[in-house]
C-alpha cells in the first residue's frame, strides 16, 4: 500500500520541522557568534550570516583565560569524579531495596522517601553544609544536592526488581554473599538503567552552580556555570557603571568571547548528546515514568 | 500452625542476616539522614531571632514575628501569586505544546525524520539555565540582540527588555516550554506506542480519518498520563523554579514583580540581607503548603484515576 501525501501530512510536516528550527536555531546562533570578528557584531548585531569568520575569540579564549581553564577543569574533574561515586552508591542501596531477602526493604525505601516530599528547603540546608564542613573547597562541590538523589534510587531499584530472583538464590547457594551477586551479578545486568542514571547525574553535575553560589566565594573553586553566570551579572554591572558615567576599568571581554566560553561549556554535552538521548529516553521507558 | 512458629524478625536480626546488604545502603541511608532528617529540627530557627553564637538551641525565641514581618509585607502577596501563577503557566502550555507534537509525531511514518525531530526537541533539556541566559541574551539582547536587530530593520525601536518587566511572563513561559517539551513529549509518545494497535484499525474499517481518530482515540487515552503529569506538577506549585529564575534575571531588581518567586526570594533573604529566621519562615510556610499539595493532589488522583497514586 503507498501512502498519500495529504494536505495534512504536509502540514504535519511544516510544523514539526518549524519547531525542530526553534529547538536548534537559538544554539546555532551561539555558535555562529562566536566565530564572527567582534567589529561586525558592533556593525550588525548578532547574525547568522556573518561576512566573515575569524576564531579571534577562542584564541582569546585558551591565551589569556587561565581563568576559565581552572573552572573547565574543576568541572570536568567534579562531573567525573562525582557521577562515578553517585552511580555506585545509588546501585549499591538500590540492591538492598530490591533484595527480597532483606525483609525491612519497604519501611527502608519510606526512610528514603519521606525526605523526598519533606524536608527544611534551602536554609537548614546551608546551616548544615556550613556544620559539617562543606564550604569553600571541593567537596563542597562535590557532595551536597548532587551525589545522590532517591529519584534515581527508586528508577533502579524497580529495575532490579524485575531480574529473577532465583538468579540470586543459586549464587547464594554457591556461597556468594550479598557484595558479589550485587558485583558480579545484579550490576552487569543493570546496565541499562545505571548508564540511565549516570547521565542524569552527569548532567547534573556539569550543569549545576547551585553549589557554587551558595557554598564557595573563592574564584578558584569555581564551576564553568558559574564562572559564566558571574561573567554576565558582572559585565552588566560594569554597564550599569558606563551608562551612569562612571566608566569601569576592567577588562570587558568581547561579545564573541562570551558566546566561546559558552560554547566550550556545551561542548560536552553535545558530544556525548547521541548517547544522552538514546539511554534517558530507554530509560524513561524501561523505569516508568511513576519512577 | 507455621505461622506461630515463625517468630517476628527485627530490626536487628535481620541487619545481622544481611549484614552485607545493609552496609551498601550506608551511604545513601547518611547522605538522607544529615541533608534530609537533620533538615528538619533546624526549621523551629523560624519561630527564633537566630543567632549563629548561640545556635539553635540558645537563640532567643519570638514566637511568629518572623512570619508576621513577612505577611505584613507587600512582597509576600506578589511572590506567592507569582510562584503559582507561573508554575500554572509552566504546566499548562508545555502540556498542550508537548500532547500536539506527540501526536503529530505519531502520524509520521518516516522512521528517519520521527528520530532527528526527537532529537532536536530534547537538547535544550540538555543544557542549563546559565546557558539558555547567553542564548536569550543573543536574542532579545538590547544593543545587539537579533530581536532588537530585527525590530530596528523594520523600523521599530529597539526593546530594552532587561528594563521592562511587562514581557517577563510571557518570556519566562516561552522559555520553559521550549527547554522541557522534548521531555515531556517522549513521555507522551512512549504512552502512545503502548496503545492497542487494533483500535486504531477498527476505527479505520469504519471510515474514521487520521484526524477524528486523534482527538476520539489517542487524545482521550493520553488523559491519565497528562493527568498524572500535572498532578506531580500541581504538587509542586508552591516551589518555584530557582535555578531558572534566578540564572536568568539574576539580581536585576527591576523584573523583580514579574519573576520573584517564593525560592529567589528566600534565596535574597538568607544569602543577601543575611537573616537565616525570616528566611526560615517563608521557606517554612513554603515547605507546609508543599507537603499540602502534594497530599492532596495524590489523594485526588488515587481516587479519579486508576493507579493513578504516586505512593
Amino acid at each position: 500500500m503507498k501512502r498519500k501525501l495529504t494536505w495534512g501530512k504536509v502540514l504535519i510536516y511544516f510544523c514539526l520541522t518549524i519547531t525542530a528550527l526553534i529547538c536548534v536555531l537559538p544554539l546555532l546562533l551561539v555558535f555562529i557568534v562566536s566565530f564572527t570578528p567582534e567589529s561586525e557584531i558592533v556593525r550588525n548585531g548578532y547574525s547568522f550570516f556573518p561576512k566573515e569568520l575569524s576564531i579571534e575569540a577562542y584564541k582569546m579564549l585558551f591565551e589569556n583565560g587561565i581563568e576559565v581553564i581552572q573552572c573547565y577543569l574543576n568541572s570536568v574533574f567534579i562531573t567525573g569524579i562525582g557521577t562515578i561515586l553517585a552511580v555506585i552508591i545509588t546501585a549499591m542501596a538500590s540492591y538492598a531495596l530490591a533484595n527480597p531477602f532483606v525483609k525491612y526493604r519497604n519501611q527502608i525505601a519510606m526512610y528514603f522517601f519521606i525526605t523526598m516530599i519533606f524536608n527544611g528547603g534551602m536554609v537548614p540546608w546551608y546551616m548544615i553544609c556550613k556544620k559539617v564542613g562543606f564550604s569553600e573547597n571541593y567537596l563542597a562541590l562535590l557532595i551536597p544536592n548532587l551525589i545522590f538523589s532517591p529519584f534515581n534510587l527508586f528508577l533502579v531499584r524497580n529495575y532490579m526488581s524485575t531480574i529473577p530472583m532465583s538468579l540470586m538464590e543459586s549464587a547464594k547457594l554457591d556461597g556468594a554473599n550479598d557484595l558479589q551477586v550485587a558485583f558480579k551479578i545484579y550490576f552487569p545486568l543493570s546496565k541499562p538503567i545505571l548508564s540511565t542514571i549516570g547521565l542524569f547525574y552527569g548532567i547534573a553535575y556539569w550543569n549545576d552552580w547551585w553549589n557554587s553560589i551558595m557554598l564557595v566565594s573563592e574564584p578558584r573553586y569555581y564551576t564553568i556555570q558559574y564562572y559564566l553566570m558571574k561573567l554576565k551579572s558582572e559585565l552588566s554591572f560594569m554597564r550599569n557603571l558606563q551608562s551612569s558615567g562612571m566608566v569601569g576599568s576592567g577588562f570587558i571581554p568581547t561579545e564573541s568571547l562570551q558566546m566561546a566560553t559558552a560554547i566550550i561549556t556545551i561542548g560536552p554535552i553535545i558530544l556525548l548528546y547521541p548517547f544522552l538521548q538514546r539511554y534517558i529516553v530507554k530509560g524513561l521507558i524501561i523505569g516508568g515514568v511513576k519512577g | 500452625m507455621r505461622k506461630n512458629k515463625r517468630k517476628k524478625v527485627t530490626l536487628f536480626m535481620d541487619i545481622k542476616k544481611n549484614k552485607a546488604a545493609y552496609l551498601m545502603l550506608v551511604p545513601a541511608a547518611l547522605y538522607t539522614f544529615v541533608f534530609g532528617y537533620c533538615t528538619i529540627p533546624y526549621m523551629i530557627i523560624a519561630f527564633q531571632k537566630f543567632n549563629i553564637k548561640k545556635g539553635i538551641l540558645h537563640s532567643k525565641w519570638v514566637g511568629l514575628k518572623n512570619f508576621e514581618f513577612f505577611f505584613k509585607s507587600q512582597d509576600a502577596a506578589l511572590i506567592i501569586r507569582n510562584t503559582i501563577k507561573l508554575n500554572l503557566l509552566f504546566l499548562f502550555f508545555t502540556m498542550i505544546v508537548a500532547v500536539i507534537l506527540a501526536t503529530m509525531i505519531n502520524e509520521i511514518h518516516s522512521r528517519y525524520f520521527k528520530k532527528i525531530a526527537q532529537s532536536t526537541y530534547l537538547l535544550p533539556y540538555f543544557l542549563s539555565w546559565i546557558i539558555v541566559n547567553y542564548i536569550l541574551y543573543g536574542i532579545i539582547g538590547s544593543k545587539y540582540g537579533l530581536l532588537n536587530y530585527i525590530i530596528s530593520f523594520f523600523g521599530g525601536t529597539k526593546i530594552n527588555f532587561y528594563n521592562e518587566p511587562k514581557y517577563w511572563t510571557i518570556i519566562l513561559v516561552v522559555l520553559k516550554v521550549w527547554k522541557e517539551l522534548g521531555m515531556n513529549m517522549v513521555i507522551y509518545l512512549a504512552t502512545i506506542t503502548g496503545f492497542d494497535e487494533e483500535l486504531y484499525d477498527a476505527a479505520a474499517v469504519s471510515g474514521a480519518t487520521r484526524l477524528q481518530m486523534c482527538t476520539k482515540i489517542t487524545i482521550p487515552m493520553l488523559i491519565p498520563t497528562i493527568a498524572m503529569l500535572s498532578i506531580i506538577s500541581i504538587g509542586r506549585v508552591f516551589y518555584g523554579d530557582f535555578g531558572m529564575i534566578y540564572a536568568l534575571v539574576g539580581d536585576n531588581g527591576v523584573l523583580y514583580h514579574a519573576t520573584d518567586v517564593i525560592d529567589t526570594y528566600v534565596f535574597r533573604t538568607l544569602r543577601m540581607i543575611g537573616d537565616p529566621s525570616k528566611a526560615m519562615a517563608i521557606s517554612f510556610f513554603q515547605a507546609v503548603m508543599g507537603f499540602l499539595c502534594v497530599w492532596g493532589s495524590n489523594y485526588i488522583a488515587r481516587k479519579k484515576i486508576e493507579e493513578g497514586g504516586l505512593f
